[in-house]
């Protein structure tokens, strides 16, 4: 999905656990996450800390939109 | 005994639980378990399955540099002769288990490792250079028949015996090329070739091109505070009670839901439909799966431009490579022309 979106000129950033996976499936902008049932939040945690992980995430992801890349890249 | 095998299988089949038991840690048994039966049935005395491994296929995700480490040492006190895995069919995150366990036991203890799994599993790709990987059907309604195949193929390579190629053994290529001899020159087969071709008829390479299909990175957005950003997600991400009933494996369709009006994700508003691992994380918050709370506050303080009024969802659980890029070239349309500048896209 993320290929197949970027084609039509989107820049796409990918959050996911695993990125072994994202690299095959061709992800070119990729943000390590949490775990596989909750990539942005972490439920051992209290909702404030919880909400600050996520937020930084999110501004990673942001971040690597405004990046340039030439090839796949792991931020 | 005959030939010794440690088989690898993962918490489904090691009988210890669902994806509320994803996350359990690899332990060894004695004997067989699961498909392990089928397999040991299939050897007869010829060869004997000394032990199991079990891995949850979370934990083996989300930890697989360290997983592999203690796996590898389990299989490693064995000493057997040969590495069995799976079969994994279509299950994304098993297959991934299975080629990097066989990776590393082929690379660290020298001996043939093999696993079996569907074409579009995302280890087929990432590991069919490292292990022999017969291909099966992408459920384990064909489990009979990859057990025989994988079986046969087990056996000669703890005999020792020459393996054949990739379509006679059923197997993936993985890229070895073998001098042979032929009856032919080179010359005179490829203009054969060409005459059959010609002739309308079937014709099979002697060197398949490899497909590269990658898309080149887009521009990045030059300022994500003037920026519309879109949420996609294939974590199953949708409104409470999954209104158009997207199936929780194999997804034939995606969801476009509208998040006017929401700051928040919660039990009453948003679920996941995803059947791949355990929802009661999801299922108390969705921001978890797609952080709507965090991007409608930077909507507010002007972090973002704006957040597309919808997110677009799909279960990304066994579903096929070319349903998926139906959905996405078909939401790719559907953003373009609501002017969206950039995706933020999730996956579990």
């Amino acid at each position: 999905m993320v290929k197949e979106i970027e084609r039509m000129g989107f820049p796409v950033v990918h959050m996911c656990t695993v990125v072994p996976i994202s690299l095959t499936v061709g992800a070119n902008r990729i943000i390590p996450t949490v775990a596989i049932p909750y990539p942005l939040g972490n439920p051992t945690m209290t909702m404030v800390d919880e909400k600050e992980l996520r937020r930084k995430l999110v501004k990673k992801a942001l971040k690597a939109l405004e990046t340039p890349v030439t090839e796949q890249t792991v931020f | 005994m005959g030939i010794k095998i440690v088989h690898y299988i993962n918490q489904f089949y090691g009988g210890i639980g669902g994806e509320d038991k994803a996350d359990y840690a690899p332990e060894k048994i004695s004997g067989v378990k699961g498909p392990g039966m089928g397999l040991q049935a299939a050897f007869g005395d010829k060869a004997t399955i000394s032990s199991t491994i079990i891995c949850g296929d979370s934990y083996f995700n989300e930890n697989i540099e360290a997983a592999t480490e203690v796996i590898l040492e389990m299989i490693k006190e064995e000493n057997p002769d040969v590495f069995i895995a799976g079969p994994a069919f279509n299950a994304g995150r098993y297959g991934v288990a299975c080629g990097a366990v066989c990776k590393a036991v082929s690379e660290n203890l020298n001996i043939p490792v093999l696993t079996g799994m569907y074409i579009e599993n995302p280890g087929a790709d990432m590991y069919k250079k490292d292990a022999y990987m017969v291909e099966t059907t992408n459920s384990a309604a064909g489990m009979k028949d990859a057990i025989a195949k994988v079986a046969a193929l087990a056996l000669k390579l703890g005999l020792g015996e020459a393996i054949g190629t990739p379509e006679s053994e059923g197997y993936m290529p993985r890229g070895v090329r073998r001098n042979i001899f032929c009856e032919d020159r080179g010359a005179k087969r490829a203009v054969d070739m060409l005459v059959q071709k010609l002739k309308g008829e079937v014709i099979t390479t002697e060197y398949p091109m490899p497909t590269f299909d990658r898309v080149d990175p887009a521009e990045p957005v030059k300022d994500v505070r003037k920026a519309k950003i879109a949420i996609v997600s294939s974590g199953g991400p949708v409104p409470k009670g999954n209104p158009d009933h997207i199936e929780s494996s194999s997804a034939s369709k995606y969801g476009k839901y509208s998040i006017v009006g929401i700051d928040d994700l919660t039990p009453e508003n948003g679920e996941t439909a995803h059947g791949g691992y355990d929802p009661v994380y999801a299922n108390l918050d969705l921001d978890r799966v797609i952080p709507v709370d965090i991007l409608r506050e930077m909507e507010k303080s002007g972090e973002i431009g704006s957040l597309h009024d919808f997110y677009y969802s799909t279960v990304g659980n066994g579903t096929s490579v070319n349903n998926s890029k139906k959905f996405a070239a078909e939401i790719a349309k559907d953003l373009q022309a609501s002017n969206v500048d950039a995706v933020i896209l999730t996956s579990t």
